[in-house]
């Protein structure tokens, strides 16, 4: 019994166990008696039948306690620094729910409110790749979690830090009858074991909090991957009981540095750079930090190098002289060595792949080009799902972390270097600024094709919000939907802050809550976030614009609304081409057309500002110009656009 | 299935669209042929091939105004010579699915390449201020 007089859930719950376990040994000692064949239920009469397990009535004893399992835990949170946990609503989390809104007065971790946990996730996924640590998400046991699952999925391949915290009811004789048990699970990790990188399943309150502050050290140590905690409902909802309450502690947190190349590798890394006529950089997700991105300008500054950004991580700047992104695979042609960092498919890099009848592939690169891989996907990798790629033959390898191994590149190329080499240097980047600009020029006269085409080509429409923006605070938090690339080929990125990549294994519906999570990340630093927003994507869970305008979080999307699940549409295409059965059909399954979706009345509904559909391109401006002013108001606000397809 | 399609093009567009963009450029670039060159092109029906276009598909990847994209190259308003143009779309060489005769007749190509001879060059990217 706790004191005040509450009941000790626990402490019940142990004496019911043991008066449980003795009314199984009487009914078993009762059923040796009795015929072995014979049910219990229908022993003889005369025989000394054990009473029916009943719990034993609370009525008239005490009901409450004011410290339960879930403030602890809310503690725990609290010690991490957890700024937010989204979820929707479940009732096998319900113990710490009520705990963070009133133990913890909602703020540190706030709760979010989320329509479906595909988008908890997906927020958490995009606001940790803004601020630079782990969010927390709650997911309903058994069916929350198989809801979250595609998005965890993405999270893993994106290499992004994130804590799942699951309910589930463990101990069957607490279950409530129907429901309950629909939703508990023996293993409840088991079904996303595959796409995180730890789990646990806390047994005491002690426990939690050491496997907690574990999880977040193991999610932030590179390769960065979504890690598990599974609450059990007792847990949760129990009083702490006084046995337990003088081993409460919370350990302490130390991240772990990120692993750093070989010294060796570094140096022999070093030495091929230097000596190099055309060498290139190449990074996905590399900057994890924004000393990430200026470590590769000093790199490539000091080598006077191209780099190619591939858009996993805000790497490079992309008006830097030395950003040959646009020029990628002439540059491979010539490339004596090429340096990958954090690449995601290494070999899909320097190697073409085409898709037709009889598929096939060639090198891009020449014979003798030598390739150096600095990654931390080396260190850890899993069997079952596939997003590692085919294996690359590269002739260095370091299973390392590339933003913690630039430094000691770094002075290693610096060691290296001869006067000679630096004239060459400088040289080189004399061309390849000239270059740079040239490409820069042609992709403006690019944009000018389909200017003022109807509908809207998706060069005006990036250039359009462009310069709306492009004197604020901006962070381009989502681009899901294929604009060809138009906002990173002309706008002018160059903080770390704004842009985010991709969703990372491609499960679509990322985009709209990722836009929103970013979002969440930007909110207290002031920051325009803006989204480029998919149209197929925004109808996965387009709940997540009532959780942007209910939490009052800033966002200017544009919809990209060519009406179809467009990729689709030319994978059809090619099937019927393929087949010799032509392309007239292929809209079928593949287009959101009859009726047209208007996504603009669908938000308006959600108490979200929008404007359109808007076809004309001239129209465009000024409505993104409206909708800014209420964004700077600090709410949601979309305009929808009818586009080309890409 | 749907999400695996979008993976290995999303995916591969995630990773290649700086090579893609590359390889637009430089096919827009060799598209320019010039109008003597299309001397020997037959007429052909313009305001029919716009229609074909679209029907037959090729706006998806090429845009509805053969502007190109990340997916496919610009194809106007200069388009490649006609004897080429009505090769290539028979037998691609790159990623283009194949329109055999079953599917294209030569004369809806060559109302295609009516269509594309016939869009306008687009405006003096110096006047647009948004592109300055």
């Amino acid at each position: 019994m706790a004191k005040n007089g509450s009941v000790d859930r626990r402490d019940f719950l142990k004496s019911a166990a043991v008066t449980g376990a003795a009314l199984v040994g009487g009914a078993t000692g009762a059923a040796a008696q009795a015929t072995p064949q014979a049910p219990a239920a229908v022993a003889p009469a005369s025989a000394p039948v054990a009473p029916r397990e009943t719990d034993p009535s609370l009525e008239g004893d005490i009901v409450t306690t004011d410290r339960p399992g879930g403030d602890f835990m809310v503690d725990v949170l609290k010690a991490l620094n957890l700024e937010y946990v989204a979820a929707n609503p479940g009732s096998s989390f319900r113990g710490i729910h009520e705990s963070i809104i009133n133990y913890g007065n909602n703020t540190a971790p706030e709760f979010i409110t989320c329509c479906h946990e595909e988008s908890s996730v997906a927020m958490a996924h995009a606001y940790s790749k803004i601020e630079g640590k782990p969010m927390a998400v709650l997911v309903h046991g058994t069916v929350g979690l198989q809801h979250a699952s595609m998005a965890i999925y993405n999270a893993y391949c994106d290499r992004v830090p994130l804590i799942v915290l699951a309910g589930n009811s463990l101990d069957a004789t607490m279950r409530r009858p129907g429901v309950e048990w629909a939703h508990s699970v023996q293993d409840a990790a088991a079904m996303v074991r595959d796409y995180i990188k730890w789990d646990d399943l806390p047994w005491s309150l002690p426990h939690f909090a050491e496997s907690t502050v574990r999880a977040y050290k193991i999610a932030m140590t590179p390769p960065m991957m979504p890690v598990m905690i599974v609450l059990d409902g007792g847990l949760q909802e129990d009083p702490i009981s006084e046995e337990v309450k003088p081993r409460l502690r919370i350990p302490k947190l130390t991240l772990t540095a990120p692993p750093q190349g070989d010294a060796g590798a570094v140096a022999e890394t070093a030495r091929l750079l230097v000596n190099a006529q055309n060498p290139v950089i190449i990074a996905d997700r590399l900057a994890r930090t924004p000393a990430g991105m200026a470590r590769l300008v000093e790199l490539a500054e000091l080598l006077q190098a191209p780099v190619i950004d591939q858009g996993g991580r805000m790497n490079f700047p992309s008006q830097h002289p030395l950003n040959m992104s646009n020029g990628g695979r002439a540059l491979l042609a010539n490339a004596d060595v090429v340096l990958g960092l954090e690449l995601t498919d290494f070999w899909g890099t320097v190697d073409s792949f085409r898709d037709s009848l009889v598929r096939s592939s060639r090198p891009l690169t020449k014979p003798g080009t030598k390739l150096v891989s600095i990654t931390a996907g080396d260190l850890y990798m899993k069997g079952n799902y596939q997003d590692f790629q085919r294996y690359p033959e590269v002739d260095i390898a370091m299973a390392a972390d590339s933003e913690a191994t630039l430094p000691s590149l770094i002075e290693a190329v610096k060691r290296a270097m001869t006067a000679d080499r630096k004239t060459a240097f400088e040289a080189r980047g004399k061309k390849l600024a000239e270059q740079h600009a040239n490409a820069l020029d042609r992709t403006r006269s690019d944009a000018a094709y389909a200017w003022d085409a109807s509908p809207v080509s998706t060069a005006r429409l990036t250039a359009e919000l462009y310069n709306v923006i492009k004197n604020e605070d901006w962070s381009l938090v989502s681009a899901s939907g294929n604009t060809s690339n138009w906002e990173r080929r002309l706008w002018k990125f160059d903080k770390s802050y704004q842009w985010a990549g991709g969703s990372g294994g491609a499960g679509v519906g990322y985009g709209a809550p990722a836009a929103v999570g970013g979002a969440l990340a930007n909110k207290k630093h002031g920051r325009i976030s803006v989204a480029i927003q998919g149209d197929g994507d925004f109808m996965y869970a387009p709940g997540v614009w009532w959780t942007a305008a209910h939490h009052k979080i800033p966002l200017l999307a544009v919809m990209h609304n060519n009406r179809a699940y467009h990729q689709e549409v030319m994978h059809v295409q090619r099937m019927g081409n393929r087949h010799n059965r032509g392309v007239t059909r292929a809209h079928i399954g593949t287009t959101l057309e009859d009726p047209f979706i208007n996504y603009a009345q669908i938000v308006k509904g959600m108490g979200v500002y929008s404007e359109g559909p808007i076809s004309n391109p001239n129209e465009l401006g000024p409505a993104i110009k409206r909708a800014l002013d209420v964004v700077k108001k600090g709410e949601p606000a979309l305009v929808d656009v009818v586009t080309q397809p890409r | 299935m749907k999400n695996q399609f979008l993976f290995t093009f999303a995916f591969g567009w995630a990773l290649a669209v700086v090579f893609a963009w590359g390889i637009a450029v430089a096919s827009a670039a060799q598209q320019q042929t010039a109008p003597a060159q299309q001397q020997n092109a037959p007429a052909g029906n313009a305001a029919n091939g716009r229609k074909l276009f679209v029907s037959f598909g090729c706006y998806q990847c090429h845009g509805y105004e053969a502007q190109g994209g990340s997916a496919g190259p610009r194809l106007a308003p200069r388009p490649i010579a006609y004897a080429q143009f009505m090769k290539y779309v028979r037998h691609p060489t790159n990623e283009m699915p194949p329109f055999t005769e079953k599917i294209v007749k030569d004369s809806e190509l060559t109302d295609i390449h009516a269509f594309l001879r016939a869009q306008p060059v687009p405006p003096d990217v110096d006047k647009i201020p948004l592109l300055k």
